[in-house]
């Protein structure tokens, strides 16, 4: 055995991996709750790819083919259902997971100095799973498929002079059609599942780098023992790992449940008029993108057109998740955690996950006068969040921040 | 806070028993995944029995149909080919249908249910290909007045008498493959269902 | 402020009650039908119903006539003998006997296949549609409907309503629609009971996968964990 290992370490350096990213990898000891989302993320990466990758061997990316397709992978495929409704149970997942993970980073500062690269290439990755979400919901290609990709695309032709171009050279069509279907499940398929796994290998190569955060924002590495180990790290392996082992099987109780109990989850997770083949003849009643995307849908109908053009809507809903980006250089307190933060933080953060949340709903239901003013309401909430920061985090009594790590 | 001794027994029984009941696990999720790639519904449906009326096939004559998606040969033999054919067996690899390449009910001298008519997968047993049919006796290319009509795999020469049965010295190894055939009439052939099940 | 915050309130209340009658926006009331997809006495009625009643005009070539007579306990020859009117193959996809031309020419319009009906309109929806109809002198059947104004179908349950009690006609149209929700997802049948053992594994997983991290937790607990076997 120690044989074999000196053989493979001599060729690649398998047991030094194994050290610096688990065995030695040393953590802070007190991660709670929000810390499993992480782990939680890469798993349903991973059931995204797995459940992909026998979808693709059933389905036919042909407008005239894919619906039904789909219905085959359902009916005759030996358990086709199932990969299919891991599948698409799995997109919905990964966005809970996705906007917890990154509300820790909001709650402890996870994204400030000197993690400010984590959050950028985390950032990059919600919106290219952004990118990737939106692509495989037009696969099916039913009624909310076809709309929604065509609401979607319209989009870019609101830019002036290019907009006309722009369209063309995303449909390669003068309207949603099999072109658009084709490269869409290309890039579903290939493209961006590529783009995902590198960003989060380099999102893990940063975070491994600097080291963990923790819900105290204190920095272990700054109290070392006399062998170089932080007083208040522990390794990795096994503790984490024990510990994100348990939190796996907790996530696969909820998701099983979802899967077996209620796939559809009375239409957040899959639309009834989706069952509807798509037809370029017939806009469904109320058309609305899956949940995950809503907020930033809302942000694009709150703002009225404005020179006869749709654009300034749709740059607000483009600097909405751009502006995320931004976040570790508007954040001017000098402590991370929420634990020690000033209480106008404390307002602000509430205030923002109020205005998102129901950005988000707002974004389901059709407009309707009050909802269009609250709609403007909310987008005005959550860009001001964005805006103020740099001053109300500089203002306000934080509380002193400890040497180490409290007990919880 | 009391100290408190590692209980390294528990810890490897836990470490033990979590990675067994994960590893069945494990095999639980492999069932849906492997079990998709077996025929599905519409494979199966295609791949229903095919019925094929054989009241015009003259003496000589060769059908071939697609069943699974294979060539199935049907041919009627006269009374000379199937008096010539146990004059064959020293040339034949294997004459008495030792290998299991025929259903119990076509494993006979001639191999086939009523012995004037032939059913046989057309399939040649060396690398699938579909061999040809050269039913005429005596042909000079394939071995002159011993050739007392047969099969002949164009890919890698392989020769077959007209049972089916594969010659001594060819690459293909067995005979040819007899298919799961009833007759539901004399004149009415089901391919894919055994006698008995019908 | 207090309106904000009113009105907030009250737009995560209506969220909570809203979705589903905003998928269905038309706004005409809908009678639940109060399906049981457990009920297989009622499927087979319903799968009887609809192949006299409804396969005529209407296709449910998503489904095999096969996977009905496994799903449901029907016999394969019995299914062939009673209930395969427009097909002669047990694997074959449930096509309507009717010729898409001459649907054209009878109603205006292709009667559309059923397969997701269940889903994409709901059980509601084809139990309140079907219980919908009233004279209506105007429509070239004599009929229009409550649910879908102006519907090209003639009331095809007719004689049923004449001739059966409230009682009877209500299940037999209950049974159609409970039989058409299977039809869209003919797994309903089966997930619920695989989920439930499902759950059951993952739950023993819990447990050990619990005691193991209180186990190993024991060191970062008591300030130990550096004394590694």
């Amino acid at each position: 055995m120690d044989n074999n290992k000196n053989w493979i370490d001599q060729r690649f350096p398998l047991t030094k991996v194994w050290n610096e990213h688990l065995a030695e990898y040393y953590t802070p000891r007190n991660f709670n709750f929000w810390y499993f989302f992480g782990s939680l993320a890469i798993l349903v990466l991973v059931i995204q790819i797995l459940t992909g990758v026998f979808l693709t061997m059933h389905y036919k990316p042909d407008a005239a083919l894919a619906f039904a397709s789909v219905e085959y992978i359902m009916r005759d495929v030996d358990w086709g259902w199932l990969i299919r409704y891991i599948h698409s149970t799995g997109a919905s997942a990964f966005f809970i997971v996705i906007y917890l993970h990154m509300y820790r980073g909001l709650l402890y500062g996870s994204y400030k100095a000197p993690r400010e690269l984590i959050w950028v290439l985390g950032m990059v990755l919600y919106i290219a799973l952004m990118a990737e979400a939106f692509m495989g919901y037009v696969l099916p290609w039913g009624q909310m498929s076809y709309w929604g990709a065509k609401v979607i695309i319209n989009l870019f032709g609101s830019f002036p002079i290019v907009g006309e171009l722009i369209l063309e050279f995303i449909l390669g069509d003068y309207a949603v059609g099999d072109p658009v279907l084709n490269r869409f499940f290309s890039l579903h398929v290939i493209a961006i599942p590529l783009i995902l796994v590198i960003l989060v290998f380099l999102h893990i190569v940063a975070l491994h780098a600097v080291g963990s955060n923790n819900p105290d924002g204190v920095e272990i590495k700054q109290n070392k023992d006399e062998n170089g180990i932080p007083k208040d790290g522990i390794p990795f392996h096994p503790y984490y790992s024990v510990k994100d082992i348990m939190g796996v099987v907790v996530f696969l109780m909820i998701f099983s449940s979802i899967v077996f109990f209620a796939p559809a989850l009375n239409g957040y997770f899959l639309e009834a008029p989706n069952y509807i083949e798509a037809n370029p003849l017939k806009t469904p009643d109320h058309i609305a993108p899956l949940w995950y995307l809503t907020p930033f849908y809302s942000v694009l109908r709150a703002i009225p057109p404005m020179f006869g053009s749709q654009l300034p809507g749709v740059l607000a809903m483009f600097a909405a998740l751009l502006i995320l980006i931004a976040l570790p250089w508007l954040d001017r307190s000098k402590v991370k955690s929420i634990r020690y933060r000033s209480w106008p933080y404390k307002v602000a953060l509430g205030i923002f996950v109020v205005s998102f949340i129901i950005l988000g709903w707002l974004g389901m239901q059709a407009v309707t006068p009050l909802y269009s003013l609250m709609a403007q309401i909310f987008t005005g909430l959550y860009f001001a969040f964005f805006i103020l920061m740099p001053w109300f985090t500089s203002i306000g009594k934080t509380k002193p921040v400890p040497e180490r790590t409290t007990e919880h | 806070m009391s100290e408190q001794e590692i209980d390294l027994k528990k810890r490897r029984f836990l470490t033990g028993a979590t990675s067994v009941v994960g590893a069945v696990g494990v095999g639980f999720v492999l069932v849906p995944f492997l079990s998709s790639w077996m025929p599905s519904a519409r494979a199966k449906a295609a791949g229903a029995p095919v019925d094929v009326d054989i009241t015009k096939l003259e003496n000589g004559q060769l059908v071939r149909v697609l069943w699974r998606k294979k060539p199935i040969w049907i041919f009627k033999r006269d009374k000379t080919v199937l008096d010539n054919l146990p004059t064959l067996n020293n040339e034949l690899t294997d004459p008495d249908n030792t290998e299991d390449q025929q259903p119990a009910y076509a494993n006979n001298a001639y191999r086939s249910i009523n012995p004037e008519i032939a059913v046989i997968i057309g399939i040649c047993t060396h690398l699938g290909c579909s061999p040809t049919y050269r039913p005429e006796v005596g042909a000079a290319d394939l071995g002159g007045d011993a050739w007392k009509g047969g099969f002949y795999c164009p890919c890698h020469g392989s020769k077959f008498d007209l049972s089916g049965r594969v010659y001594k010295g060819v690459p293909a190894p067995t005979n040819l493959v007899i298919p799961p055939y009833h007759f539901v009439t004399d004149s009415l052939i089901r391919l894919g269902i055994d006698p008995k099940a019908s | 402020m207090k309106t904000l915050l009113n009105t907030t309130l009250s737009a995560i209340a209506a969220m909570v009650i809203s979705f589903n009658a905003s998928a269905s926006a038309v706004g005409v009331h809908l009678e639940a039908a109060k399906t049981d997809i457990t009920d297989q006495a009622s499927l087979q009625r319903g799968a009887t119903s609809f192949m006299n009643n409804c396969s005529g005009c209407h296709s449910i070539e998503l489904m095999r006539y096969n996977r009905i007579a496994k799903d449901l306990n029907i016999s394969e020859a019995d299914m062939a003998k009673n209930l395969m009117f427009n097909a002669d193959k047990i694997g074959s996809p449930i096509f309507s006997s009717m010729p898409e031309d001459g649907a054209k020419e009878w109603f205006g319009t292709t009667p559309p296949d059923l397969s997701l009906t269940g889903i994409a309109r709901g059980t509601d929806w084809i139990y309140t549609y079907l219980k919908g109809f009233y004279a209506d002198e105007t429509r070239p059947y004599g009929v229009n409907n409550h649910v879908l104004e102006n519907a090209a179908m003639p009331d095809i349950l007719w004689k049923s309503k004449q001739d059966k009690t409230e009682k009877e006609f209500n299940r037999e149209v209950r049974d159609i629609t409970n039989f058409l929700d299977y039809v869209a997802e003919p797994v309903k049948l089966i997930r619920y009971e695989i989920g439930v053992k499902v759950l059951g594994f993952l739950f023993i997983l819990f447990i050990l996968s619990y005691l193991l991290k209180q186990e190993y937790w024991k060191d970062v607990k008591y300030g130990k964990w550096r004394a590694k076997d």
